[in-house]
């Protein structure tokens, strides 16, 4: 079995906390997790609503592996519509908090309505309990942590909150789970405060015991286990450098989008690398990694734990930040550094604390303030606009100011809190904005990763790595390499990669594992734990149908395969540095193939045969 | 050979595969909750340590036990409880200096690391080496050795 069979309605209109039965037919079909939990929100809502409005409902799913022993068996995701996107959201974390969910009996809570004042949600167990949060308003995520602790007298509790910027209707707000692991894309933290919902504090005592056969379970997931340590990249390179490898190496092949991604090569990569992060600082010779730390039940433990020199200018008079806490990781080092062209990394790590405490996407942060400093640099944004900040790309003061005013919601930190496209239209450059269905760019440039443009341009909640993460075949060689340069074939690649993480995403297990491990290896560990038989056959197609079913959502939302863009930039702006120079994304090519591959028609729209054939809902 | 659990702190990534293993083991169900090893997160420090029974020889909860329940075990020389005597006063609670002994609300008797009879769960499960289950008499064998590698043999 392994999924516990219960959900939990949550109305916050209303105040009620209900027990409801998981539909397993449903779980069969989808899962859990990101499908079960999608297959939810359209059978219960209306694809049209107002994102923000309390017709859209939120859900927090975990998957059948979610808080068993198999290795990254912790993941949960935050499913809604997204304000950002209007598209469907789904963010995916790690950290304690969904198992915790699990051991309290529950595979997700569904959110629906709005609460006519600040609430928060307590879960001992069976029993769940609505709370006034008129106090915890206001508060950044941090800071309602700590009080949430103090008022519970449980130390052992998991808390999911949102900060300051949710409440001011930042458009990429977070849902940040045990201090600094994040649901952090597509601004499901801004659907959650919209429903008046600071936080969910979980303490689960009952445990996850109906593993459908625990000999083969044991088994299994042990063989699982020793894979991922024998692997170069989950074995060595993620618990050594975390996903900061990647910097100096995406440097390399000319696929690091700099300066709001004018540039596909970034010179100071190197002081914003994970090698730098290693490095001892003059001020007190510490390095700004401390050591890497795991989300539950990892064995990869890709998480950075760092602290910011006190010297630094951006804490040096607020201790409050001389702490350890949740490092760099590769996309949000990026976003903040390169794109920004700052190579400042205690810049980087204490707007990337930030990002934590006040709950934001440090994707979305670093790539609209990038798209600032380009609209600052054309004279479209000036200091009256910033309260005398020159908003300069390579301003480490510059982004620390911006970063600060948007997770306050203050001043021009509004502006920014709406996002690239929201803010590029309204100072009247729409051009300027790295995004795809109004969801910036994450760290690839789609000009020297030719896959990655078809993988950002198809993606179902918005230009994202996270759905197709073509970058280890085209990069890493996993599980065989291609040419980044090169778009013939990445149709087929890139939809591969799409259907599988759909299913890794939705059995509870982390993306990350699949630099080493096959749906060959992963399946066997859900056969072994669910009921019925799970191949990996089986398991591709019900990545397929979860693809499907989130992209008949989306064009019930009003989403067309018009909507499977790139900004021109890409497309008509040669790469001017590195292996890719004179090099566009060919993704005119890329796309009909990608729909044929489908089976969608000439348009993108999900054809009558492939929906019957999956098995879709409606 | 008696073994005894040892922990290098500096190993540890907090995953708590550990405490899996341990409810696994001693409950037949995955629930941290029940573990009888816990992995502190000192958060602001950025430090993740287990912690676990260290199996005194002179067991403070086995001295206060008013009614013996808590016995050596001649092969692995922990200390074991034993569930049919233990009438779930909480004395060894108290009496613990450590807080390794708990009690268990929904067995109504007390809880502690047995070193899974010989072959702990949770030394099997840790992915970093923080937990082995080595040699009693030597459990300070890494620290020697980190400290012989210092030696200068040029000097001798």
């Amino acid at each position: 079995m392994s999924w516990t069979k219960k959900l939990l309605r949550v109305n916050l209109s209303s105040g009620t906390c209900t027990e409801e039965p998981l539909n397993m037919q449903w779980a069969n079909d989808y899962l859990g997790q990101r499908g079960l939990a999608t297959r939810y929100i359209v059978e219960e809502t209306d694809p049209a609503c107002d994102p923000l409005g309390p017709d859209n409902k939120l859900i927090m799913a975990t998957g059948p592996l979610t808080g068993t022993m198999a290795s990254t068996g912790g993941r949960y995701s935050v499913i809604c519509k997204s304000p950002l996107t209007n598209a469907i959201a789904c963010s995916n974390s790690g950290g304690f908090f969904g198992a915790e969910l699990k051991f309290a009996g529950w595979d997700m809570v569904i959110f629906e309505g709005r609460a006519a004042s600040p609430m928060y949600l307590s879960i001992e167990n069976e029993k769940a309990t609505l709370h006034a949060a008129d106090d915890l308003w206001g508060k950044s995520v941090w800071e309602a942590d700590g009080m949430l602790r103090t008022k519970h007298q449980d130390p052992q509790a998991r808390i999911a909150c949102v900060g300051r910027s949710a409440e001011q209707g930042c458009l990429y707000a977070a849902v940040v789970n045990d201090l600094h692991r994040a649901a952090g894309r597509s601004g499901v933290g801004t659907v959650m405060a919209s429903k008046n919902l600071k936080a969910v504090v979980v303490r689960g005592t009952l445990g996850l015991g109906n593993i459908d056969n625990p000999e083969a379970f044991a088994a299994t997931t042990k063989a699982g286990k020793a894979v991922l340590a024998e692997n170069a990249v989950t074995g060595q390179g993620l618990p050594a450098y975390g996903t900061q490898v990647l910097m100096n190496v995406i440097n390399e092949v000319g696929a690091l989008p700099t300066r709001n991604m004018r540039e596909t090569t970034f010179e100071g990569a190197a002081n914003v690398s994970a090698e730098a992060m290693a490095e001892p600082r003059k001020s007190d010779g510490k390095p700004n990694l401390t050591t890497n730390g795991a989300c539950y039940a990892c064995t990869i433990a890709c998480g950075r734990i760092s602290t910011i020199d006190r010297t630094h200018f951006s804490v040096k008079d607020k201790p409050e930040y001389w702490i350890n806490s949740g490092g760099l990781e590769y996309e949000a080092a990026w976003a903040l550094g390169p794109d920004t062209g700052v190579d400042d990394i205690d810049a980087l790590t204490y707007v990337n604390f930030l990002c934590n405490e006040d709950g934001m996407d440090p994707i979305s942060l670093g790539s609209t303030i990038a798209a600032a400093m380009e609209l600052f640099e054309t004279g479209a944004i000036t200091t009256a606009q910033t309260d005398g900040v020159e908003l300069k790309f390579g301003s480490a003061e510059a982004l620390c100011w911006a970063a600060e005013a948007t997770a306050k919601g203050e001043g021009f930190g509004r502006d920014l809190g709406m996002g690239s496209k929201r803010l590029c239209e309204k100072y009247g450059h729409p051009e300027f904005s790295m995004t795809v269905k109004g969801q910036e760019f994450p760290a690839y440039d789609p000009r020297g990763i030719q896959g990655m443009g078809l993988a950002y341009s198809t993606s179902n909640r918005g230009a994202c790595h996270l759905r197709g993460y073509t970058v280890a075949s085209e990069v890493l060689g996993i599980p065989e390499k291609t040419d980044p340069l090169e778009s013939d074939g990445k149709a087929g690649l890139v939809k591969a990669f799409q259907d599988a993480t759909a299913a890794v995403d939705s059995a509870g297990l982390c993306v990350f594992t699949t630099f080493a491990w096959t749906m060959d290896d992963i399946a066997p560990q859900v056969d072994a734990a669910c009921a019925g038989d799970w191949s990996t056959e089986r398991m591709m197609e019900v990545g397929e149908r979860i693809w499907n079913m989130e992209r008949e959502y989306n064009a019930k939302a009003g989403l067309t395969g018009a909507d499977d863009n790139l900004p021109a930039r890409l497309l008509n702006e040669p790469a001017n540095s590195g292996p890719a120079t004179g090099r566009v994304s060919e993704l005119a090519k890329m796309l009909p193939e990608y729909y044929e591959a489908r089976g969608w028609t000439a348009d993108g729209s999900v054809t009558a045969e492939t929906h019957q054939r999956l098995g879709l809902p409606g | 050979m008696q073994k005894s659990l040892h922990i290098d702190p500096a190993k540890c990534t907090g995953c708590l595969q550990c405490e899996s293993a341990c409810s696994l083991e001693n409950e037949g169900i995955f629930n941290p909750s029940k573990s009888r090893i816990k992995v502190f997160n000192f958060h602001d420090e950025g430090r993740f340590v287990p912690y676990t029974c260290t199996q005194c020889d002179e067991a403070w909860c086995m001295q206060a036990c008013p009614v013996d329940a808590i016995v050596i075990n001649a092969e692995t020389g922990s200390k074991d409880v034993l569930e049919d005597i233990c009438v779930g006063c909480k004395v060894c609670t108290i009496a613990c200096p450590f807080g390794t002994i708990n009690y268990n609300t929904s067995s109504g008797k007390v809880v502690k690391c047995d070193l899974c009879g010989g072959d702990p769960a949770c030394a099997d499960a840790c992915p970093t080496q923080a937990i082995t289950y080595v040699d009693a008499n030597a459990t300070g064998l890494d620290k020697m050795r980190a400290w012989a590698a210092k030696t200068d043999n040029a000097t001798s």
